[in-house]
């Protein structure tokens, strides 16, 4: 570094002065400790948001790196090279090809695994022809020292050019060290790692010359990939295929070259740096724990044993502070409906606040379903799972890793969704995303379990074969099947923009990092409450007015109808209020627009009052079970019992029950099928990053319960 | 380095190695698959080892330059040996 004699200056905080370092791209091998370091770089100053017209999401985060100055991070998800090969690592061509663009970096850290360094290299030394001053975070070092891989620093630091920093991200050593460095104006290395073959030469100068690049690396990269890079316009890249196709550039042959000659470079380089003086032991820890974990037997089932346990924590942990949020919801409306009256305190006590009280009960599943899925993640269990499962699943055009999601599933689709983030391939994942709300979530429970109540009787066979359970069950599977079989129907629609390919690191097994898990579960739980509780809260302000508001004077019509009603079977007063909320419910805008289907629904067996429901459960399948309360005119207690007694009462123009197997069985298989759930279709939309999807699964799934309940409505009348 | 092997059938791939066994890798045969694996360093001259089989025979796991790579037997087949 150069000293410039400069006159003293007394220290005043830089206000206008741009800081010489404002951009950081934090770049690396998948299981480099790349997620480790920016979570110790950031903390939860972490914001996730993303690149126009990417699915994917592009995380960024401020860093204190001096008491005056900060420094926002942007993590790029793990890639191999700087040649994407999936819709994920696509993120880095907007990042680096572009250095007009405001994102582009100032300075990026490479992260590297010292006990894989060659490979983590090659990364690094296409990031460095790039001309980008760079960091080298040599991670993992202590690893690498008790594997008996002995690296040499000051060797390692000569031969790259850069600043190299050895550290262990998880417990965050070097983490200060690594702040210091960058706070400093650093340079891009000297050295070039490779040189543009002499016959791709005319290319690389020409394009250098056209777009004002000084760097033939980057030029080479334009080559290659012209197909993607969003800031050319039709006419460049038109322009760039032209002059591709006169010089006969191949891309894969020359991408192929470039990887070996980068290859050759590192072993050279290594041989002086690295020594390894590992004792071969027979096998080690990992491969020794494989041998159990992905045993044929013992395998799928310590795998079934893990599932267990995440379901059952979904199911009774939840169940806790799930009941918390539904009491402090409940109890903050009979504060404000005993304080105030009038419609905006009803808007704001049914609309509004139930609309988040039904957001924010969702957040303990998340959080725990979550929890598990970062500590699977975390652990190195999860790269065994999707091992496991790849072929079977594969079958069904659905890949390894839709495994978790489809059995998030059957909890809550919602988070299920959410984790199929993990799943590259494009089409795989769009078609795991689509069929997971078929599996049968906690929210069919209420319903299922009704309507069995209601119409199969309490039989055991041998002692203790429940048969309202095993009911129970058959829904759960005709759920899966239904998923299954969707994926298989959506194979073959669907093409695949990327080849589905299995090409994935075993990562090393260890324990989990507890910042890593607690900060995953702050993310998603925060990405749940604010994206999908918008539409939720608009949904549920809707329903609201619609169901309590009527054309003209039709309230008080109801209103007077009721009281006359109740005057002449003598009710109570209780009874005459819920009389009256039943009448007025049949005269509101719900009322009407449940009338006005009814001949839609007639086939499936359905009247008014069930359409009705069928509305407003369309934000949520559970409020199917409330709507019913009020419309048999019971209150508001989900009591089971009560309901079932009303809804047995129910009887049709005959005199005959109402409620018939063939109803009841209908009504099961239409709310195991359709796509009853706004937060479903929010959360779709959000993951998607389209509205075509949430769509196609609404009308998807809306008329295969449509078709399964005329059926099972037919056979059974 | 693209040159098909169409003339080598019987050439072996890591497909065809058993649990345990080596191989040292001569060539690949896809080319577009083929950067995927050159990039993970699946390098001509690299010592491969067939580690492990998935319960049901596929994926499988490798031993390349000291760490672990699980890949599909179709990809497997693409991996030519010496």
């Amino acid at each position: 570094m150069t000293v410039v004699a400069q006159p003293e200056i007394i220290e005043t905080p830089p206000v206008a002065a741009k800081p010489a370092v404002a951009k950081v791209a934090l770049v690396g091998n998948p299981n480099s400790g790349k997620t480790s370091l920016f979570n110790q770089l950031t903390g939860l100053n972490q914001k996730v948001g993303n690149f126009p017209g990417v699915t994917v999401d592009k995380k960024t985060g401020t860093c204190q790196i001096s008491a005056h100055q900060k420094v926002q991070i942007i993590d790029l998800p793990g890639t191999y090279s700087l040649y994407p090969k999936s819709l994920d690592e696509r993120v880095i061509i907007d990042l680096l090809y572009d250095p007009a663009s405001q994102h582009y970096p100032d300075l990026v850290i490479v992260t590297a695994d010292a006990s894989n360094l060659k490979r983590n290299l090659l990364l690094f030394t296409q990031l460095a022809d790039l001309k980008i001053p760079a960091i080298l975070a040599l991670n993992m070092v202590d690893v690498a020292e008790k594997e008996g891989v002995k690296i040499d620093i000051p060797a390692l630091h000569k031969g790259l050019g850069v600043p190299v920093i050895p550290m262990n991200a998880r417990k965050g050593i070097g983490v200060a060290a690594l702040k210091i460095l960058m706070s400093q104006q650093l340079e891009a290395t000297p050295v070039q790692f490779y040189s543009i073959p002499q016959e791709v030469k005319p290319v690389t100068e020409s394009i250098k010359a056209r777009f004002g690049l000084a760097n033939d690396y980057l030029a080479l990269h334009y080559a290659h990939q012209y197909k993607s890079l969003k800031f050319l316009t039709a006419e460049e890249a038109g322009w760039i295929e032209a002059l591709v196709q006169t010089h006969e550039f191949k891309s894969n042959a020359a991408q192929a070259d470039e990887t070996i000659a980068r290859y050759t470079y590192i072993n050279e380089l290594l041989l002086d740096v690295v020594r390894v003086e590992r004792v071969e032991k027979d096998e080690k820890f990992s491969n020794r724990l494989d041998q159990v974990l992905t045993h044929k037997v013992f395998g799928y089932l310590i795998f079934l044993a893990i599932l267990f346990l995440v379901f059952q924590a979904i199911f009774t942990w939840a169940s806790y502070p799930m009941d918390l949020i539904d009491q402090g919801f409940a109890s903050l409306n009979g504060v404000i409906q005993d304080n105030f009256s009038g419609p905006l305190v009803n808007l704001i006590t049914e609309g509004i606040i139930a609309g988040l009280g039904g957001v924010l009960v969702f957040v303990p599943q998340i959080a725990i379903l979550f929890a598990f899925i970062a500590i699977l993640e975390e652990t190195g269990y999860m790269a065994r799972v999707t091992f496991m499962m790849d072929k079977i699943m594969r079958k069904f055009g659905l890949n390894g890793k839709s495994v978790v999601p489809l059995i998030s599933g059957v909890a809550c689709a919602v988070p299920a969704v959410m984790s199929a983030r993990t799943i590259e391939n494009w089409k795989d994942r769009m078609i795991t995303i689509f069929v997971t709300p078929l599996m049968s979530c906690s929210a069919r429970i209420p319903v299922y379990t009704v309507l069995i109540a209601l119409v199969v009787p309490e039989k055991y066979y041998f002692g203790f074969l429940n048969l309202q359970g095993l009911v129970l069950m058959a829904l759960y599977l005709i759920g899966f099947l239904a998923a299954i079989f969707s994926a298989l129907l959506l194979k073959t629609i669907l093409k695949a923009r990327e080849r589905s390919y299995f090409i994935m690191e075993f990562p090393v097994y260890k324990m989990p990092r507890w910042k890593n898990v607690g900060i995953t579960i702050v993310e998603k739980s925060k990405a749940f409450v604010f994206e999908a509780g918008k539409v939720i809260v608009a949904i549920s302000v809707i329903l609201w007015v619609l169901a309590s508001y009527g054309p003209g004077n039709s309230f008080e019509v109801a209103e007077q109808k009721a009281i006359v009603e109740a005057k002449q079977q003598s009710l109570s007063q209780v009874e005459l209020q819920n009389l009256i909320n039943s009448h007025q419910l049949e005269a509101s805008y719900a009322g009407v627009i449940g009338r006005t289907i009814e001949p839609a629904i007639a086939p499936l067996g359905y009247n008014w009052k069930i359409g009705i429901a069928l509305l407003t459960s369309f934000a949520a399948r559970e409020v199917f079970v409330g709507t019913m309360s009020t419309i048999y005119s019971i209150g508001e207690e989900e009591n089971v019992s009560t309901i079932k007694s009303k809804l047995m009462m129910e009887k049709d123009k005959d005199g005959n029950p109402y409620f018939t197997p063939a109803r009841s069985f209908s009504l099961m298989i239409f709310y195991l099928f359709a796509m009853q759930c706004i937060s479903t279709l929010a959360i779709v939309r959000r993951e998607t990053k389209s509205w075509m999807w949430p769509l196609a699964q609404l009308l998807y799934m809306s008329g295969l319960a449509y078709i399964m309940a005329f059926i099972t409505f037919q056979i059974l009348s | 380095m693209q040159k098909r092997v169409e003339e080598h059938k019987d050439r072996k791939s890591v497909r065809d190695l058993k649990i345990g066994e080596y191989g040292v890798i001569c060539c690949l045969k896809d080319p577009e698959m083929g950067l995927k694996l050159l990039e993970m360093g699946c390098i001509p001259g690299t010592q491969v080892k067939l580690n492990s089989r998935a319960p049901l025979g596929d994926p499988i796991t490798i031993i390349v330059n000291d760490y672990t790579l699980s890949l599909r037997l179709d990809e497997a087949e693409t991996i030519m040996l010496k």
